[in-house]
């Protein structure tokens, strides 16, 4: 064979491969491809060649965790390590404070009345549950809820979005509107759900929060689920307030602007005390934020015809963006609402988790809060009554005793009673001292004919840490007379009187 | 309903001959009937409700023409556009037990007013057609199969992507003008006067320019009981959607879309005298929190009743379902530990995790394999960065999924269980009182001890008609519960009536209250999920879930389907739910039933025939017949070979598209067996 013969079969071959690659479909336009790419530049096609290589390499590669820090372990070392692995019970041991939550539970036997029934066969005076205006034992509201109950079943079974919408909660929003004052209102299922609710639904990542240190265990669950960036100011203090207005509006000024809001209670849960809302309005005009009002504990108590803080410090509604509150308290009824303008209640109905993904409020419950609010707006003289017997029972507790303060405002039914710092100091009390010696005292009280109960709080896990003080919790009722009141507050006095001072 | 029922009495005498050789081709429901000599006095014997209850019922069944149609509180139920089936296709079955009685025997015009209460509680629970109608809700043995997802035929994916885009490019040209020429409908979409937008008009567009077009499907209000019909109020719009007014009048539609699995949704019965003297005596509400004074010894009682009922030492009863989970799991995790959850949890165990400050790790749903990996890597490789041991594992499932209608694998988390010594929660939302042969959830279901899964959650609003939700476990953890969880400490308590229901309805299930008619209610339900699944199933339809499951979702895909789906049914008078993205991924659009023991078989073939004009229409039907309803076996096979079975005849489907006669005729018999 010789090179001829060798030269004539390889271009032969070569040939046939020519003729094999041609017939493939597709390889005229990776002829042209080459060739025009090709323009008399052999670099370039070496680089292009290159980047071909690199991305078969690329793709044939294998792959690789994302996540730093990973062990490579081998699965006989994972079995060890799973049988190794031994797990924290789901719950741990009840510390004493929580043993005594559950020990000390009181329960009424019967209905939850002026004067209730205890498990223990004695009836006290009841001056622990909301029933300031001693609604729960008013027949005519019972027969309309029966009459509802009649008409609608327990359960609206399904949430709203879902055919659980009846005609009694759209009854009630346009109500609990047009008492208020605002354009639109929407219900919830849970008066303590709402407002966690309300506020991731407004309030996203990057959006700003102003709010007071002192709020309820509720709306800071809100916050924290909003993720949002949140600036506290000191309880109540309206300068401090300003400040941080102030400070915030400087760092943002370069900023994209986002949402900012400023979140506060009527009255307060932990504290009792009113806010100033004509100042907060003039800075929330002023620094240009949004104001989010959480009238649980003030809607149905404060005002001529307990419409709340708006109503008691002549400020117009609508001048708050949202005012959420409860339905579940005095009123006598069940669940939490907020207030405000159309697009505020609108954009809640698609995007505010507690009412999507929640069962609609039971038909009965909301007919009476319809009817309780019905009531409160025709008979202003039973909100007079309740102050009169708040005045009443505060001239009782507050003035008179040298252990506690009431930290509650004048006007508030619910009185939260401290030790005096001085007390504190003097015995050396700690915080959880503290709540054992006043339930002592709740315990005092009950021997003597009177419910009443501590200020019940948890912690949470959620930055910077909120202390409550420790307190007692006495909440006035018109379903008691002025002397049934006088009298209690005289037992309470003494109950506290009588357990701090055998304390050394 | 009133007219099939007046053509049942009508025809009854000329049915007699017809129906005993349809009779003698066999089935489950005739060969019990050949073997007892006397059909009613066999009703009598199984449905062991007190007398006058079931002649009530009989005289009901006899006389519903008579009754309904002077009624005026009973809606006009059948429209003329409905093609119902005759009696003379469902005497195969002989779902009507009067039949063969000469008409006259037991029968007495009722009074008016007798009348009136008797349509009124038939709306809201209809009476059991026939003894057959029955099943109990179990576990057959075995693995627990995955359910089959189904896929349609490409062209139905691609013309979704296609409708979406669409929607999204006219959306933004309409936004377009819209934002220069009608500036004052996007003031809350941007900033103005220094204030940020109310509203991101990035996450706003879906809800503007998507939802917005078929927002008359959603929030329909309504009045009354939500039953087993419920009355709509009618509404209209004049701008697209935006708002709407009422027209002043209401439609009785046959309810598919309440949680009202056992149909305690009732305002008459044993449960609302309950609540009404629950309310007479204990008043309204409780009004203060669990923690305060708002505990009463109604309360003690039902979490009693609820502890033993599901099966735990001690339960806590909130007022909210949402709630419930929202507040729970602070309680249980913390920082350092790891909540392993199913990515198809409710969004209300999300808000509670999140809450908790704890890791979250996600596995595909309802896949215990991937649920392993993901346990062995978060054991071994413990915390992230600093790779300490995790303090605690905690892996939450659901029980029933409500919007796939599939329940959780409880023997394969057991197992795991077992092994990995994580902590297992299990929210039994929709699955508690809906499955399991005493309706205990999905432990009953699968036979499995209560003390393998450590805390068990579930809401009171769907089953037993009342509201809120409880947590059940050992006694020990309860009480510490009480002390850390804050629902017990901010949430309102449970009003009365509330309770009494919730109480009632636990009786009538655990056989305390009106023995017989627990039972009732548990096997009518999960006779009816299983005949309307198999019913579309056969069909034609793809339906996903479990086959014992009461949510039954019909899969539309295509957007454009769910307002024509909602529609079509509510000219139909039936009121359904469809839910598309996000509650769904964005091509699996669905329509979703939630099936009743208060609908009786005619309902659901009702339903069935509305479901198969429909699907005619618009093009519903394309099963390609892997997840069932092919012509069955002649014998039910032993369960060791129902997967050898299954496989088999994987190797051959044929897409099933039954006519509605024959879904309707053979529905009864074949829906006990295994339903592929």
């Amino acid at each position: 064979m010789d090179i001829q013969e060798t030269q004539r079969l390889l271009s032969e071959y070569l040939h046939e491969l020519a003729d094999l690659f041609h017939r493939l479909p597709g390889s005229a336009i990776f002829l042209r491809y080459v060739k025009s790419s090709y323009q008399n530049d052999p670099i370039r096609s070496a680089v292009e060649l290159f980047l071909f290589l690199f991305a078969v390499r690329y793709l044939l590669a294998p792959k690789y965790s994302t996540k730093p820090g990973v062990v490579q372990l081998s699965e006989d070392e994972v079995d060890d390590l799973v049988d190794e692995w031994t797990p924290e019970p789901l719950v741990g041991k009840p510390t004493p404070l929580e043993a005594m939550e559950v020990d000390k539970r009181t329960v009424i036997v019967g209905p939850v009345g002026p004067k209730s029934k205890l498990s223990n066969g004695r009836t006290v005076a009841n001056l622990g549950s909301y029933n300031y205006y001693n609604f729960n034992t008013n027949e005519s509201l019972k027969e309309k809820a029966i009459q509802t109950l009649r008409n609608y079943g327990v359960g609206p079974c399904g949430p709203r979005g879902f055919y659980g919408t009846q005609d009694v909660h759209m009854k009630t929003e346009a109500d609990v509107a047009s008492y208020l004052g605002t354009d639109a209102c929407i219900i919830y299922a849970q008066a303590f759900s709402t407002i966690s609710s309300v506020i991731p639904a407004f309030s996203k990542r990057g959006d700003i929060i102003v709010a007071d240190k002192g709020v309820s265990f509720a709306i800071r669950k809100g916050i924290q689920i909003s993720r949002s960036i949140v600036r506290w100011y000191e309880h109540n203090d309206m300068e401090d307030l300003e400040r941080v207005l102030a400070k915030v509006t400087k760092e943002q000024a370069r900023k994209p602007l986002t949402r900012r809001f400023i979140i506060t209670e009527g009255l307060f849960e932990s504290y009792g005390d009113m806010v100033n809302l004509p100042k907060i309005i003039e800075l929330k005009l002023k620094y240009k934020f949004r104001l989010i009002l959480d009238e649980t504990w003030s809607f149905g108590v404060l005002g001529r015809t307990g419409r709340g803080v708006t109503e008691h410090q002549n400020v117009d509604a609508a001048e708050v963006d949202m005012i959420v509150g409860s339905l579940a308290g005095p009123l006598i009824a069940g669940g939490g609402f907020c207030a405000g303008s159309e697009e505020i209640v609108h954009h809640q109905r698609i995007s505010a988790a507690a009412y999507t993904f929640s069962a609609a409020l039971p038909a009965l419950l909301s007919t009476t809060a319809s009817a309780t609010i019905n009531l409160l707006q025709n008979s202003p003289e039973t909100v007079t009554q309740l102050r009169e017997h708040t005045k009443a029972m505060w001239a009782q507790l507050d003035p008179r005793s040298d252990w506690v303060y009431c930290t509650s405002s004048p006007e508030n039914p619910m009185m939260i009673l401290v030790l005096k710092p001085e007390v504190v100091a003097a015995k050396k009390l700690s915080l959880d001292d503290q709540q054992f010696l006043l339930q002592d005292i709740v315990d005092e009280c009950l021997a003597n004919g009177v419910l009443i109960s501590r200020l019940k709080t948890l912690q949470d896990n959620f930055e910077p840490k909120q202390i409550v003080p420790p307190a007692l919790k006495v909440c006035v009722t018109i379903g008691l007379t002025r002397k049934e009141i006088e009298k209690a507050g005289t037992t309470i006095r003494h109950a506290i009187t009588k357990v701090l001072s055998k304390r050394k | 309903m009133p007219r099939r029922a007046a053509s049942s009495f009508v025809n009854d005498p000329s049915n007699v001959p017809s129906s005993s050789p349809a009779s003698a081709k066999g089935g489950i429901a005739i060969k019990a009937s050949a073997v007892k000599p006397n059909r009613l006095s066999q009703l009598f014997s199984t449905s062991p409700k007190s007398k006058a209850e079931s002649q009530t019922a009989q005289a009901a069944v006899q006389s519903a023409s008579g009754i309904l149609n002077s009624s005026t509180a009973t809606p006009p139920i059948s429209s003329a556009s409905l093609s119902l089936p005759t009696i003379s296709l469902s005497t195969a079955t002989a779902d009507n037990p009067n039949m063969d009685e000469p008409p006259t025997t037991l029968f007495q015009p009722p009074s008016p007013e007798e009348a009136r209460r008797l349509a009124k509680q038939h709306a809201q629970f209809g009476p059991i057609g026939h003894h057959s109608h029955r099943y109990t809700s179990q576990h057959p043995g075995g693995t627990f199969p995955e359910p089959v997802m189904d896929e349609p035929p490409y062209y139905y994916l691609l013309t979704t992507y296609i409708s979406y885009l669409i929607l999204i490019a006219f959306g933004h040209v309409r936004d377009f003008f819209g934002k220069r020429f009608r500036e004052e409908n996007y003031r809350h979409l941007k900033p103005q006067n220094g204030y940020g937008a109310l509203n991101s008009d990035f996450d706003n567009f879906y809800v503007r320019r998507l939802k917005l077009r078929i927002n008359d499907c959603f929030e329909r209000p309504v009045t009354g009981v939500p039953g087993r019909y419920i009355t709509l109020i009618d509404r209209a719009t004049d701008d697209h959607n935006k708002h709407f007014y009422f027209t002043g009048t209401t439609t009785d539609t046959l309810n598919l879309s309440s949680y009202n699995y056992l149909g305690f949704a009732q305002s008459e019965g044993p449960c609302a005298d309950i609540a009404e003297d629950s309310i007479r005596k204990y008043g309204i509400v409780s009004p203060s929190t669990r923690a305060e004074v708002g505990s009463q010894d109604l309360h003690v009682e039902v979490e009693d009743l609820v502890a033993k009922f599901v099966g735990k030492e001690a339960s806590m009863v909130f007022s909210m379902g949402f709630g419930t989970n929202a507040n729970i799991f602070p309680a249980l995790v913390n920082k350092g530990c790891l909540i392993i959850s199913d990515e198809l949890n409710h969004a209300s165990i999300r808000f509670g995790a999140r809450l908790s400050g704890a890791s979250i790790a996600m596995f595909k749903h309802n896949d215990m394999r991937d649920l392993e990996c993901k346990l062995r890597e978060a054991i071994s490789q413990g915390q992230p960065r600093t790779h300490r041991p995790w303090k605690k594992i905690l892996v939450v499932v659901e029980g029933l999924y409500s919007m796939e209608g599939s329940m959780c694998n409880l023997p394969g988390l057991v197992m795991l269980k077992r092994r990995y010594k994580f902590h297992l929660f299990v929210d039994e939302a929709h699955s508690i009182g809906a499955i399991g042969p005493k309706g205990r959830g999905v432990c009953d279901y699968f036979g499995i001890d209560t003390s393998e899964v450590d805390i068990l959650m579930g809401t009171l609003t769907k089953s037993f008609g009342a509201n809120g939700g409880y947590i059940a476990a050992d006694k020990a953890m309860i009480d510490v519960l009480r002390a850390t969880n804050s629902g017990v400490f901010y949430g309102e308590a449970p009003a009365p009536a509330v309770l009494a229901q919730i109480m009632s309805a636990l009786r009538i299930i655990n056989g305390e209250l009106i023995p017989g008619q627990g039972e009732e209610r548990l096997q009518r339900l999960a006779f009816n999920s299983r005949y309307l699944r198999l019913g579309l199933k056969r069909l034609g339809f793809i339906v996903y879930g479990h086959d014992d499951s009461p949510i039954i979702p019909v899969l539309l895909f295509n957007p454009a389907k769910m307002p024509a789906f909602s529609h079509e049914m509510l000219k139909r008078k039936i009121s359904v739910v469809v839910v598309g993205y996000p509650a769904t991924p964005l091509v699996s659009s669905r329509a979703r039933f939630c099936v009743s023991a208060a609908h009786t078989k005619e309902d659901l073939d009702r339903i069935l025939t509305a479901c198969d004009e429909i699907g005619n229409v618009l093009q519903l039907k394309f099963s390609t017949g892997i997840a069932g309803g092919a012509l069955p076996e002649d014998a039910m096979p032993p369960p060791e070979k129902e997967q050898e079975l299954h496989r088999k005849r994987n190797s051959k489907i044929i897409p099933p598209r039954w006519q509605i006669e024959d879904v309707i005729r053979r529905g009864v018999q074949d829906v006990k067996s295994p339903l592929y």
